[in-house]
Order: C-alpha cells, then sequence, then structure tokens
C-alpha cells in the first residue's frame, strides 16, 4: 500500500500545483485576494504530499520492497541501514523526487515566512515557482517514474552502485540540491517583478535571504562534492573541471555575482535589471546543472542515468524557462523604471568590477564545458577541454578579482577614494609580501609562480581582516569599547569578511596542494617501505575482510615520521558482489592541515602491491576555506538589520560632504 | 480496501486547501515595501547613535531613503483604491474547479498510471511467508543468502554444491567445491567431488582440470574410488582402452560383492570391450551410482541410449545459451557438438545466433568467427 500512497500524493502535489501555478496568477491580475491568499495554502500542502511522496519511497527502500522496479534496481536487503536511505536519491528517479521535495520546501517556506512581502508578489512568486514545479511533477510520473511496480518482485535488488555507497554520498547530493532549487526561488522573484512590471530597492531586500541560502547550501555541497570525489575516486584530485563539476560550479559563481550586485540594488537601488538578469541567470545554469547530469548527454562517473528519452523532456523544460524568462526578460525589462548612477570608483563600482570578473569567469566554464559538447553533437567531432583550458582563462580571471577583493568593503557608497584605501591596506600588503619571501626562502624556486599565490592570498587574508579592524577599534582602543563595537557591528559585515577570508584561505590550499604535493606510484612487497616528503610509509601485510554487503582486500601500512610511528592507514579494495563492481577506498592521514594519501593499486603475482601515495600539504583548506565561506553567509544571513545606502566614506573623503549628493 | 480511504482522505485534504481560502472573509495582510523603508531610515538613525557613519552621510541617506519611501507610498495608494475586489463568482468557478476537477484529474492519472491492485511486498513481511513454502528454489536462495553473509561457512558449500550439480548449475557446484576445499582443507574426496563437477561442466570431458583434481585425490588416498573410475573415463577419451579397463577390472576385483556402485564399472568395461569379472550378486535396479553426473549415467547406456543422452546434453546447452547467450566457450562446445552429431544445418543456425549473442561484445565475436571459419561452415 505504502508504494501506490507515495505515488497517489506526487499525484495530487501536481493538481495542486496546477492550481496554484493558475488562479494567484489570475488574482493578482485582478487584484483578487481570496485566488491570492489560494497560493499560501496550496504551497504549504503541496509541500505536505510532496513530503509524503518522499517519505514512501524511503519506506520501501528501508523495507527493501522489492515491488518497486525502482527499489530492485537500486537497492540489496543487505546493505546497511543509512544507505539504504541514501540510495533513495543516490539514482536518478529518487534525485528527481528530492529535487521537486525541496523546490516544493523553498515554495512552502515562502508562502509560510513571506508575511511580509506585498500579497500581490507573493502570489506571483508563489504561481510562478508552482510553474516549475509542475513541469518537473510532469517529467517525473511520466517519464522517471519512482513508484513503477513489478507483480513478482524477486528476492533481491542488485544493489545500490558501489562508488555511492559513501558517507560523502549521504550529504552532498541534498546540499547540491538545496543551493540549485534555492535559486528558483530567486528566479520566480525575479519573473515575479517582471510580471508585475515594478522593481526597487525593496525586492533586493527581500530575495536577499532566498539567495543567501541557497548561496551558503551550494558552496558547502559543492565542497562536500569536492571532498567525496577525492578521498573515493582514488586519484588524489579535488577538482577534475569535470563537466559536472562545472555544472555545480557556474550556479555558484553567477550566485555569488548575484549576491553583490543585490546589494548595490539594496542600497542605491542601481543595477536593478543587471540583478534580474542574474537571478534568471542564476537558475538557469542550476537547470543546466541538472539537466547536464542527468539527460545522458554527458558521461562521467556522476552520472547515474543516461536515458535520451528524459533528456528531451529535460531539454524542453530548459527552453520554456530558460528561453521564456530571457524572453520575458527581453519584453518587460526595458520597462522597468531604471535606477541610480555612480562614480566608477566606489563601493558600487568595486560591485560592479566583481559582476564582471565573475560573469567571464563564468562564461569560461560555460564555454568550456558546453563547448565541446556542442562540437560533437554538430559535427562528430570529440574533443577535450580539461584543466589546461581552465587554468589559463579561468585562473587569470580570478586574480585581479582576488586582489581587488579586500578593497569593496573598504570603498565607500558613491564615491570612494582608492589612494586612501590603499593605504588602510597596507598592513595586509605588508603581510602578502612577507608570505611571498618566506614561501621563496622555505621552498627555494621550485615554482616561481606559487609564491605569489600565496602572498595572495595572505595579503587577502588579512586585508578582509582590515575592515573589522578599523571598525571595531582593535589595537586603538581600550578593550571594553572594543567588544560593544563589535557586538554593535552589523552581522553582515562580519559575514563579508568571513566569507572573504574563507575564500583566501581556500586559495592557500589550492596553491599548497597543487604545487608542492609530492605523487609516487611504487610496488612494495611485506616488510618494505617508501619514502615520501620526510614520511615512511611501511607495508605490513593484506587482510581479507568481510563487510555487510561487499568483501574487502585492506592493506595494513604504518605511517612513519623521523623513525617514530605516528598511525595506521588502511587502503582497501571493495567488491560488490551485486553489481560484480569493486572500489577503491583510499586511506588518509591528518597531519595539521595536510594529508597523507594511499591508495591501492594492483596486487602482482609475486606478493607485492601496487600503491599510490601522494603528500597534499595544506589539502584541508581548500575544504575548510568554503566551509569558512558558507559560514560568512550564514552569519550574514542572520542580520535582521537592514543595510542602508548610508555612505561610508573613507576618513579623507567624510571631510568633503559636497560630494555625497545623490547621485541621481 | 484501506487503499482506497487513505487516498480519498488524502484528495479530501488536497480540496481542502484549496476550499479553505476561498471561505475566508478577512483582507489579506501583506507586507509593503513602506516597512521596508522605514526600516531602513531606523537603521540610519541606530548607525548615527553608534558612530558608524557621519552627521553629514546620514543626513543625505536620509533625503535618498525618505524618496522611496514617498514614491512607495503613492503606489500603495494606488493598490489599495484597486484591490480588495473578489466577486463571488470567480470564487465559485475556483470552488468548482478544486471541487470536481481536481478528483477527477487526480483519480484519472492515477489510475493511468498507478498500480492500486499491487500490495506493497516489504522484505521481512515476504521472508516470513517463505518460511511456510519451503520449495526447493526459495531453500537454495536462503542457503546463497546465508553464504552472502558467511561467506567462510563451509557447510553451506557443502550442502548446496550437489543440488547445483544436479539442477544443472555446474559452474557454480564447481565453485561451491573449490570453496569448500579452501576452508575445510584437502581431503581425497573433495578434490574427487571437485573434479566430478569440473568434468560435468565440461559436458562429461574429463578436462585437464578435471584430472588434475583426481589425480591428486589419489595421491591423498591411492583407494578413492570416484577418483579412480574417472582417471579410467579419462584414459577412455584419451583413447587408451587398456589403461581404463586395467583400472576398472582392479576395482571390481577389490570390491564388496554388493557394491552399489559395480554395475556402472562392469558396463564401463564392456564398452571398451573387455568381459568383466562376473558379479557375486546381481545388479540392483535403479540403484544410484557412485557419481550423479551424467557422465557415468551415459558410461552405463547402450549405444543408442548414450546417442540420446548426448543429444540431450546438447539441447541443454543449447537452451541455456538461449538464456545466457554471452557465453563463448558454451557456443563453441556447441558448434563442435553440433558438428560431431553431423547435424550440420543445426550447426550453421547455432552459428548465426552465437554471432547474434555475441555482437555487443568484439573480442568474443571475433573468436567465434573464428571458430565458424575453422569448421567450414
Amino acid at each position: 500500500m505504502i508504494p501506490e500512497l507515495g505515488h497517489y500524493a506526487l499525484v495530487l502535489a501536481l493538481a495542486l500545483g496546477i492550481v496554484q501555478a493558475v488562479a494567484p496568477l489570475i488574482g493578482a491580475l485582478q487584484r483578487d485576494t481570496a485566488l491570492m491568499r489560494l497560493a499560501t495554502s496550496t504551497a504549504i500542502m503541496q509541500f505536505v504530499f510532496v513530503a509524503l511522496s518522499f517519505a514512501a519511497l524511503t519506506a520501501c527502500y528501508v523495507t527493501s520492497d522489492f515491488s518497486v522496479v525502482n527499489v530492485i534496481e537500486n537497492s540489496h536487503s543487505m546493505m546497511p541501514l543509512i544507505y539504504k536511505f541514501t540510495s533513495v536519491w543516490g539514482n536518478h528517479e529518487g534525485s528527481m523526487l528530492l529535487w521537486v521535495l525541496i523546490l516544493a520546501m523553498f515554495g512552502a517556506s515562502v508562502a509560510a515566512f513571506g508575511g511580509n512581502l506585498p500579497t500581490t508578489l507573493k502570489a506571483n512568486v508563489l504561481a510562478v515557482q508552482s510553474w516549475i514545479a509542475c513541469t518537473f511533477y510532469l517529467f517525473i510520473l511520466l517519464t522517471s517514474n519512482p513508484f513503477l511496480r513489478v507483480a513478482q518482485p524477486p528476492f533481491e535488488g542488485r544493489d545500490l552502485n558501489p562508488i555511492l555507497q559513501d558517507i560523502g554520498l549521504a550529504v552532498h547530493p541534498p546540499l547540491l540540491y538545496l543551493g540549485y532549487v534555492g535559486f528558483s526561488i530567486s528566479f520566480s522573484f525575479a519573473i515575479a517583478a517582471l510580471i508585475e512590471g515594478r522593481i526597487d530597492a525593496a525586492w533586493a531586500r527581500w530575495v536577499r535571504p532566498w539567495t543567501l541560502a541557497a548561496w551558503m547550501f551550494l558552496t558547502v555541497g559543492i565542497a562536500m562534492g569536492s571532498y567525496w570525489a577525492y578521498y573515493e575516486l582514488g586519484w588524489g584530485g579535488f577538482w577534475f573541471w569535470d563537466p559536472v563539476e562545472n555544472a555545480s560550479l557556474m550556479p555558484w559563481i553567477a550566485g555569488t555575482a548575484l549576491l553583490h550586485s543585490a546589494v548595490v540594488m539594496e542600497k542605491r537601488n542601481a543595477l536593478k535589471v543587471w540583478t534580474l538578469l542574474l537571478a534568471i541567470l542564476a537558475f538557469s545554469l542550476s537547470l543546466i546543472g541538472t539537466f547536464l547530469v542527468r539527460s545522458g548527454v554527458l558521461t562521467s562517473v556522476h552520472t547515474f542515468a543516461s536515458d535520451p528519452s528524459r533528456g528531451v523532456f529535460i531539454l524542453m523544460i530548459l527552453i520554456f524557462f530558460i528561453g521564456g524568462g530571457l524572453a520575458l526578460f527581453a519584453w518587460r525589462a526595458p520597462l522597468l523604471k531604471q535606477g541610480g548612477l555612480f562614480a566608477p570608483v566606489s563601493r558600487e563600482g568595486a560591485l560592479v568590477f566583481n559582476n564582471l570578473f565573475l560573469t567571464t569567469a563564468c562564461l569560461t566554464v560555460f564555454v568550456g564545458t558546453l563547448y565541446p559538447l556542442a562540437l560533437e553533437a554538430v559535427t562528430g567531432e570529440k574533443i577535450s577541454v580539461g584543466a589546461p583550458f581552465f587554468n589559463l582563462t579561468f585562473g587569470p580571471l580570478f586574480i585581479p578579482l582576488m586582489f581587488v577583493m579586500p578593497f569593496g568593503p573598504l570603498l565607500a557608497w558613491k564615491r570612494g577614494d582608492v589612494l586612501g584605501v590603499a593605504q588602510r591596506l597596507m598592513a595586509a600588503f605588508a603581510i602578502g609580501l612577507i608570505a611571498i619571501a618566506a614561501s621563496f626562502a622555505a621552498m627555494g624556486m621550485s615554482s616561481v609562480l606559487a609564491p605569489f599565490g600565496i602572498g595572495l592570498a595572505f595579503y587577502v587574508m588579512a586585508g578582509s581582516l582590515v575592515d573589522l579592524v578599523e571598525r571595531t577599534g582593535l589595537f586603538r582602543m581600550p578593550m571594553a569599547t572594543v567588544r560593544a563595537r563589535a557586538a554593535g557591528l552589523p552581522r553582515s559585515v562580519w559575514g563579508t569578511a568571513l566569507a572573504h577570508f574563507g575564500m583566501a584561505v581556500t586559495l592557500l590550499g589550492i596553491v599548497c596542494a597543487t604545487t608542492w604535493g609530492e605523487e609516487r606510484i611504487v610496488a612494495l612487497k611485506q616488510g618494505q617501505s617508501v619514502t615520501l616528503s620526510g614520511y615512511d610509509l611501511r607495508f605490513d601485510g593484506m587482510v581479507q575482510r568481510t563487510g555487510p554487503n561487499f568483501r574487502e582486500l585492506a592493506a595494513t601500512f604504518t605511517a612513519g615520521s623521523g623513525g617514530v610511528a605516528i598511525g595506521a592507514m588502511e587502503p582497501s579494495k571493495r567488491s560488490f558482489v551485486a553489481r560484480n563492481s569493486s572500489t577503491s577506498e583510499a586511506a588518509l592521514l591528518t597531519r595539521g592541515f595536510s594529508q597523507l594519501y594511499l591508495s591501492l593499486g594492483d596486487v602482482n603475482e609475486d606478493g607485492s602491491v601496487a600503491i599510490r601515495v601522494y603528500f597534499k600539504p595544506l589539502v584541508l583548506l581548500i575544504w575548510l576555506g568554503s566551509l569558512v565561506m558558507a559560514l560568512g553567509g550564514a552569519l550574514s544571513l542572520s542580520d535582521r538589520r537592514l543595510r542602508v545606502g548610508a555612505p561610508k566614506p573613507a576618513k579623507k573623503s567624510a571631510a568633503k560632504p559636497s560630494t555625497l549628493q545623490p547621485a541621481e | 480496501m484501506t487503499l482506497w480511504l487513505a487516498l480519498a482522505l488524502m484528495t479530501a485534504a488536497a480540496i481542502f486547501a484549496v476550499l479553505w481560502p476561498l471561505g475566508r472573509r478577512t483582507a489579506a495582510a501583506g507586507g509593503s515595501d513602506i516597512a521596508v523603508y522605514r526600516d531602513q531610515l531606523d537603521e540610519i538613525a541606530r548607525d548615527r547613535t553608534s558612530g558608524l557613519i557621519g552627521e553629514a552621510e546620514a543626513e543625505a541617506a536620509k533625503v535618498e531613503v525618505s524618496r522611496r519611501l514617498i514614491g512607495a507610498a503613492d503606489v500603495a495608494d494606488a493598490d489599495k483604491s484597486a484591490s480588495g475586489r473578489s466577486p463571488l463568482w470567480r470564487r465559485r468557478a475556483t470552488a468548482i474547479a478544486g471541487l470536481v476537477l481536481l478528483p477527477v484529474g487526480t483519480t484519472a492519472l492515477y489510475l493511468a498510471i498507478g498500480s492500486p491492485q499491487l500490495p506493497g511486498q516489504p522484505l521481512a513481511a515476504r521472508m516470513a511467508a517463505v518460511q511456510q513454502d519451503r520449495s526447493l528454489q526459495t531453500l537454495i536462495g536462503q542457503v546463497e543468502a546465508h553464504l552472502e553473509r558467511n561467506p567462510n561457512d563451509a557447510r553451506g558449500y557443502e550442502v548446496i554444491a550437489p543440488v547445483y550439480l544436479r539442477l544443472g548449475r555446474f559452474s557454480d557446484a564447481v565453485n561451491a567445491r573449490r570453496k569448500l576445499l579452501a576452508l575445510s582443507g584437502e581431503t581425497a574426496e573433495r578434490q574427487a567431488d571437485l573434479g566430478e563437477a569440473l568434468a560435468a561442466a565440461g559436458n562429461g570431458v574429463i578436462t585437464v582440470e578435471a584430472k588434475a583434481a583426481f589425480e591428486r585425490a589419489l595421491v591423498l588416498d591411492p583407494a578413492d574410488l570416484k577418483a579412480k573410475f574417472f582417471i579410467g573415463v579419462a584414459a577412455e577419451q584419451d583413447g587408451d582402452k587398456p589403461k581404463a579397463a586395467a583400472i576398472w577390472t582392479g576395482m571390481l576385483k577389490d570390491a564388496p560383492p554388493d557394491a552399489p556402485w559395480a554395475p556402472v564399472v562392469r558396463e564401463s568395461l564392456v564398452r571398451v570391450g573387455v568381459t568383466p569379472p562376473s558379479p557375486t550378486a546381481p545388479p540392483i535396479a535403479g540403484m544410484a551410482a557412485p557419481s550423479a553426473s551424467d557422465v557415468a549415467a551415459a558410461s552405463g547406456m547402450s549405444e543408442q541410449d548414450r546417442g540420446d543422452m548426448i543429444r540431450g546434453m546438447v539441447a541443454r546447452l543449447a537452451d541455456r545459451l538461449k538464456e545466457d547467450g554471452n557465453d563463448l566457450e558454451g557456443w563453441q562446445r556447441l558448434l563442435r557438438a553440433y558438428m560431431v552429431l553431423g547435424d550440420r544445418d543445426k550447426a550453421t543456425a547455432a552459428a548465426g545466433d552465437a554471432k547474434k549473442a555475441l555482437a555487443g561484445n568484439p573480442d568474443k565475436l571475433r573468436q567465434i568467427g573464428d571458430t565458424i571459419k575453422s569448421m567450414g561452415l
């Protein structure tokens, strides 16, 4: 009965979705309060039904109900319980259900917590949100139905793809989806504004928390995904410029740009049309992310479903929402009232600079990801665009961006003073230079560029703290005053500083891990050892073990440094019987922020075993930085106070009130 | 029945979500951007008192925000005069849509794609049901599941190996025998059983591997009957009839008069053209041979019966390949068998089937192509 309840709940959600997609639109047009109110109740009820549907599918997985095709294909009665839960979304159909669950959850949140929105805007937003939801309900019910049944259930399922049987998968797709789908709210707000033909500074404030939440989840989701790839795929890399990774990176960059431009819109009532466009683009790129992953157009390690007929359906959804959204934008945007103007050197100017570079970076990733696909589709020629392309295009775009980053928060609104800011950043410059000198001294000329990267990272870290130091009066005032001032600072200021700091931490990790990492591939016999970056690894022997639904061949190693044992490492190969496939589990040994990485190769006939050892200096900083970034977002999200377009000039320009006339 | 009741309740909840807001009389209490700009003005005042911004900047910002506030108030006035109407007919139309179209639509769609007639079948409940209805297949399934969980349980393999052999799942039988050897150590009997399974998997041919197993068994226990007998079969298949006859005669000589396997050995001796020593007791009809393998059975048959037996084996092989066509060696064996039986038409047909079945695997396809060519088909 349970699978059928879930199935019917999804059908009901579709029906409510259709009501919600039509009635509130008419209501907003006719200013009919009853119809507009309909949006709230249907949005909440829709979420209840999708949640019920998802719970039903989960129940099927947990109880191994093999009368459900989806469960047969992706589960095994002997999997550990945690993977019975995660395999719900470890496959195409289930993950689409998770997608709409999150979509409905965001819709219900707007319905429940959007009391401060004007009624027409709220009705329109929820209607647009429901358009998106309806197309995906249809997509699921017609082409990817997880509730299809068989009358004669088999006794055992085919098991979850072993590569996905990992705790990383348990957390990473839901987070990623929270991010992707979160941008749907920004999109709905943008479309609603275009439908109403009205947009002003308040709009940016309403949309900000949703964008911020989506951005946070996406940040953590990407970081988790990258860490998962790092330890599960056994290649020791953390970012492969794989199309699926790029697909998650693009909405992140667009979302970052959107966050920054929305600030300008909120404080200065400027960049309105641009912000709308970014909101549409961020979600469009999220949809493309979904499309790239699921359509089967791309094949990579991440793709767990490939079916061209679904691809066509998703392509139609893409064309409808992206094409429709952009067409509506082209038609309605010129009718919107334009916002204010501003001088190039100002906080607004810095944010525009940020937006320019971010969108260009996003475009390079877009081209690098989609051009090979398009070329193959048109001419049949296969080219591969890999790391070299992205390192040469994406890298140089991020360097100036990072360099200017500390300037932004220090510049005044309306008219800033670059030289003044540069003077305040003197300490940060100095720290950066010291870092460069120190890394040359420590590492020699082994890499000419890397020390500059490290210098840049330290400069940004210091620079993002300058604003905090100045505004709390640290080093200048008594501690009590500093504490009082720190408490009085808007949370968003802390958020900005933390997010920028986190970005620099990530940069530091990337530079160190890629430049000074060491790699060895050797074959060891029992008792032999290998030395790498000052660490000794001794091969102690092999053990055969049995897991719940796999068998494991584990090799035990003792890691030592300077003759002292510091820990055991146990890389293994697991073979999964049901799928007749195997995974390799790398062993990681953390030393501070650095890691030793050991992955097992083949066992040779003479009893020796091939291993790959990496030393990754400061590699953990990459993900730690991302967490700090997300924490900054969370702090900013918790800021209930409003950020107003109050000029916050540099000390020098404060003496010239004449420069502070409104620019519009 | 419970299912339909639950579906009806869910539908009612959905309809309620549509009807409820239509019935309420209170006006919508929406927020407006005026509140946001008021907040912004307050924020400026707060920043001013905490010293975050200067007097002049605060003034300028206040002017700017006030201007937005006035604009928003104008729009709000215009809105107010236009809003609040909700004509009865529109609400009625919506209510009817919710009451009629929604349940009809959902039911129609659900009946088209759902399977209300199928009950849920959680595995635990099914297992409980199976306990009462133990068929051979589920027993095998349970032993297999048990072995999956405890792959080192020798007893399980001991139980399942003869069952596999009887069911014709020869390769499974071989694997089980090998496992058993690895787990419980080597004995003559286990080696001989492995050899038997290997021979069965080779459709009765004592392959090199099988022969090695029998020889190993004889090293461990020179008196092992099964191994002795099959070594004899191997000799016969190698064309060394005198050697086979010597082995078998030796076996009969040492045998107790009522040995259950004696008739089979005697038949084998007849086959290689040797008169067996006369039995001290008449063979008991239907008595089981020392092995259940097809080889042993076939060796005790007349020429005619043996031909039928072989044809039966070939047919079984053909059936298996029809189901699982990915077995290159199986196809090769089948083709050779047809050629040996002189059934050229069937061989040609099988060659076509083999090519079709192996089309997905270029490497195997090439090999089967070679085989076909070498047979001149």
